[in-house]
């Protein structure tokens, strides 16, 4: 009877789960959207804490109120431009609890003691499903700190390899499965032979898990991390699906399975916006951080730019009548946001229209961009998504490139030698003008040259971006 | 067995569906509430550690309540105070 009740529970909290995640498919009602899964939890792990039967509820009680106080510390303190890094290391304690999870089974299967286990057997199933959510679960965690460890500038963004460094993942990765099969063949054993090898070959996979999961992350370059958060995303959920099949449980299992989806349509996104395979992007090597190469490295074949003042492109602004903002990482960096919204603000009394463009894998995470001005109060509806205002380009008289850069080099739509070739890109190139806000002409991540920068009708002003920003402010406010 | 198999296989697609339809510009809360959702591991946690005497299991299963607990709950709170921010023009 109890056991229905709390099947019955688990529909529920699935139920909301989905309708919450519906909600999201707009700003509007989105934030229900998130209070409905938050709901659909909280339906969960009651219905699990009072009816299933639990030794030490007192523990269990304890437990939640240490992990939910340091959960809201968290929440509480973190300032938007350090999102990615959040949502990262959040991956991570998913990843780590449902290794755990699977880790606190073995060790009740193994029990001395068959009351211990209540009947259970450790047969070969139980053994596959265990150790894909300890080798899931364990990359995860590792995978997940190493890009929070890039994403917070803890662990330069650059690529980084040893000599040898594939190889020695692909032996990693054959141990692992060896590590696997080991258990598999003593699981049928067990009871009546000693349990040890199954608990060395647990130990064997996590360990290996771990070691994965940083060898699979460090090759990236900082550029590429959207891809990768998107991707360990997408694990923490497959993980926690595969507790849910170690215990038998539909709400792990549903709940698992929304969140490995979701983790996945991010990635296969992300990988179609910048024309690369994931399998490319997780080879890695490809681009660092912002600056990418060192300067100068691209000769710029006696090539001439115009630079402008902020007092020139105040002007400009000022009598446009259409103006296309592009922002980018870079405007992330010198946390600019504000500043830009202050101009939005200034252009539109003075009649101008004013949208933003956002691409795709802008930022560092997906939607990184998005959320970083919402905070500076820019109205989601004057964002748009690349395919809604490329077509707009041509129609502006200005469009204001605000740190970003591969995502508007034109060599994308023709230069076949160049490695960002076919890569989609905003059309800031057919404004009447363009401007550009950057620290210097180094490289993008890419590490290549920008064509824009060369094009007549380009300007570029050279600056932090929030100082440039704001000087242009000032002069606006004067005209 | 074949039971869970279905169950999962059913709830990746209806994932699917709903979340292919979500767009660009709440893609990070997207992943900070999915990845909240993906704590429910905590509910895995109280079966496996509550079920039993075993101490090694005891341990491992309320480590993973905490840190699960982390992650659902700092998850929805960071979802929340993101999308908040979201506003329309006036």
């Amino acid at each position: 009877m109890k056991q229905n009740v709390i099947d019955i529970a688990y529909v529920v909290s699935a139920i909301l789960f989905i309708y919450g995640l519906k909600r999201l498919q707009s700003p509007a009602t989105a934030r229900k959207g998130n209070q409905l899964a938050a709901i659909g939890m909280f339906v969960a792990v009651v219905a699990t804490l009072f009816l299933q039967e639990i030794m030490t509820p007192v523990v269990m009680i304890i437990g939640v109120v240490i992990g939910s106080g340091i959960g809201v510390y968290l929440a509480k303190r973190v300032e938007m431009t350090g999102m990615p890094e959040l949502v990262a290391a959040f991956n991570g304690f998913g990843g780590i609890a449902s290794a755990l999870v699977a880790g606190a089974e073995v060790a009740r299967l193994m029990a001395p003691n068959a009351a211990y286990t209540g009947g259970a057997l450790f047969d070969g199933f139980a053994a596959v499903t265990i150790s894909l959510s300890l080798v899931i679960g364990m990359i995860t965690f590792t995978g997940s700190f190493i890009a929070f460890g890039k994403l917070s500038g803890r662990i330069s963004g650059n690529p980084i390899s040893f000599p040898g460094m594939r190889l020695f993942t692909i032996l990693f990765l054959a141990g692992t499965i060896g590590a696997v099969v080991w258990m598999v063949m003593n699981a049928g054993m067990f009871p009546g032979v000693g349990n040890e090898p199954v608990v060395q070959a647990a130990i064997a996979i996590a360990v290996a898990g771990a070691v994965l999961g940083v060898l699979l992350v460090i090759p990236i370059g900082g550029a590429d991390m959207p891809v990768v958060v998107a991707l360990l995303n997408s694990y923490s959920g497959i993980a926690a699906a595969a507790t849910g099949f170690v215990l038998d449980n539909t709400a792990l299992i549903v709940s698992g399975a929304l969140v490995g989806a979701s983790g996945l349509i991010l990635t296969n996104i992300m990988c179609v916006a910048m024309n690369r395979s994931l399998l490319n992007v997780l080879i890695g090597g490809f681009g660092g951080d912002s600056g990418g190469g060192p300067a100068g490295a691209v000769s710029s074949e006696g090539k001439t730019v115009n630079s402008t003042t902020p007092d020139d492109v105040a002007i400009l602004l000022s009598y446009a009548s259409k103006v296309i903002f592009v922002p980018g990482y870079g405007m992330a960096v010198a946390q600019a946001q504000h500043a830009v919204r202050e101009l939005a603000d200034e252009l539109a009394k003075k009649d101008v229209e004013v949208k933003f463009a956002v691409h795709p894998v802008a930022g560092r995470m997906p939607g990184h961009m998005n959320v970083l001005l919402a905070e500076a109060n820019v109205p989601y509806d004057m964002l748009f998504e690349m395919d809604e205002i490329n077509g707009e380009f041509e129609t502006a008289d200005v469009a204001v490139v605000i740190g970003a850069n591969d995502v508007v080099n034109p060599a994308a739509r023709h230069d076949k030698s160049s490695p960002i070739y076919g890569m989609p890109i905003l059309n800031a190139d057919q404004a009447g003008t363009s401007i550009v806000l950057k620290r210097s002409m180094r490289p993008g991540y890419a590490g290549i040259d920008n064509e824009l920068f060369y094009n007549s009708n380009n300007q570029m002003l050279f600056g932090d971006a929030k100082d440039s920003i704001s000087s242009i402010v000032n002069e606006i406010k004067q005209l | 067995m074949l039971e869970n198999l279905i169950v999962f296989i059913l709830a990746s697609i209806i994932g699917s569906e709903v979340i292919s339809k979500v767009p660009q510009t709440l893609h990070t809360p997207l992943m900070s509430g999915s990845n909240a959702v993906s704590g429910i591991t905590m509910v895995g946690a109280l079966v496996v550690a509550g079920m039993v005497a075993d101490q090694w299991a005891m341990i491992l299963g309320v480590v993973a309540l905490v840190v699960a607990t982390i992650n659902v709950v700092g998850g929805f709170l960071v979802t929340d105070r993101m999308l908040q921010m979201f506003k329309r023009k006036e």
